[in-house]
């Protein structure tokens, strides 16, 4: 983790330029998991890899460790290290789907 | 400001935009070949887009004082047809010597096939036969960490000078590694995938000065094609000074970029 001082801004400053982006930011996330609890029950009744994978880093923001940026991406990162045989797809998902997946291509990071 | 966006696809944009960037300082710009939203169906798809990086875009650039360059390539979500991604190896070199062509770029992988390592692979053996720079596309989201070591170890392989390699679209679990390998480390603003603004200033303060830049890669999907001097603004608001902003929008380009005879910023 990078030392303390790095960011120029005092951190009282710091809170005052960013606390209420990322406050709605966090609103957000809470209105989001809500959404989901209000959905329609999935039809193999097993929960999506990228909710499972969505909640696992929200631990990581509250661990108190710093670096949380570059573990959440890391947590949702594909960690093998051999190319695949086949690209199934030409988008992504944003977390890694497991094994059995087939769905089709995710939204978002298509270029 | 003067500034330099190393990494816009201008010929997904208006002459609007070239007008705007040029308003903002914008004085040169560099785009790669990439990924026109649909599979191109022949080489002389490709040939067609090449002459419109080569000729059409300078054009339109210099209307606005900009200075436009290129790089060429067939992207990686095409590589899985390996007989078409040949056929458009085949027709680059016709092309690397028209005057703004930097080299290959941008290359990389996608979803970290062994298709698309093979044609990497090809490209990068272009370069080397031709002496050129080279960009490097990381794959998106959940393929990034994984595909920016794959793309690492092929340029090792090939020996090519890893100061003469820009990898692109870096994050903070891919930054380190890219400039601990000698790799020049780009950092693309985008709204909601790859960098914000903010993040990319965290990565500076985080990660350090050297090596690194900070592009649009404004394109047809969600961008902003004055997301470089909105970031500078960034770093001013954070108390950042103005030697600072200059070396990591306008003299880290040039310096990497200037290793190509066909480069002028100005």
């Amino acid at each position: 983790m990078a030392p303390a001082g790095t960011c120029p801004l005092a951190h009282t400053r710091t809170i005052d330029r960013y606390f209420l982006e990322h406050r709605a930011k966090v609103i957000d996330i809470a209105a989001f998991l809500d959404r989901i609890d209000r959905s329609q029950p999935p039809d193999n009744g097993r929960e999506d890899f990228r909710l499972v994978a969505f909640r696992r880093t929200l631990e990581i923001l509250t661990d108190g460790r710093g670096d949380r940026a570059k573990r959440v991406l890391e947590m949702l990162s594909d960690h093998s290290v051999e190319p695949i045989e086949r690209a199934p797809m030409q988008g992504a998902f944003g977390a890694v789907p497991p094994p059995s997946h087939t769905g089709a291509a995710g939204k978002g990071g298509g270029r | 400001m003067k500034y330099v966006d190393p990494h816009a696809h201008m010929v997904s944009r208006t002459t609007d935009d070239y007008e705007r960037m040029a308003l903002a300082g914008c004085v040169a710009l560099t785009e790669p070949a990439f990924w026109a939203g649909y599979d191109r169906g022949s080489a002389e798809g490709f040939r067609d887009y090449f002459r419109l990086l080569t000729h059409t875009e300078p054009r339109r650039a210099a209307q606005y004082g900009i200075r436009h360059h290129t790089w060429l390539c067939i992207n990686a979500k095409e590589s899985e047809d390996v007989a078409l991604a040949r056929s458009v190896l085949a027709i680059i070199p016709e092309f690397l010597t028209a005057p703004g062509v930097l080299g290959i770029g941008e290359i990389g992988l996608n979803k970290n096939s062994k298709n698309e390592l093979l044609i990497f692979d090809e490209h990068l053996e272009l370069a080397r036969r031709f002496g050129t720079l080279v960009l490097v596309h990381t794959p998106h989201l959940e393929d990034k960490l994984k595909g920016t070591r794959l793309i690492m170890d092929a340029i090792r392989n090939q020996g090519i000078d890893p100061g003469r390699v820009l990898i692109d679209h870096v994050e903070e679990h891919t930054v380190q590694q890219v400039l601990d390998r000698g790799f020049w480390a780009g950092m693309t603003l985008y709204p909601e995938t790859k960098c914000t603004a903010q993040r990319a200033c965290d990565i500076i303060e985080c990660y350090g000065r050297e090596r690194i830049w900070m592009n649009s890669a404004c394109d047809w999907g969600v961008s902003d094609p004055l997301a470089v001097p909105k970031a500078a603004m960034e770093m001013r608001r954070r108390g950042h000074g103005e030697d600072l902003v200059r070396r990591i929008t306008f003299e880290n380009p040039c310096t990497f970029l200037s290793q190509s005879p066909n480069f002028r910023a100005e």
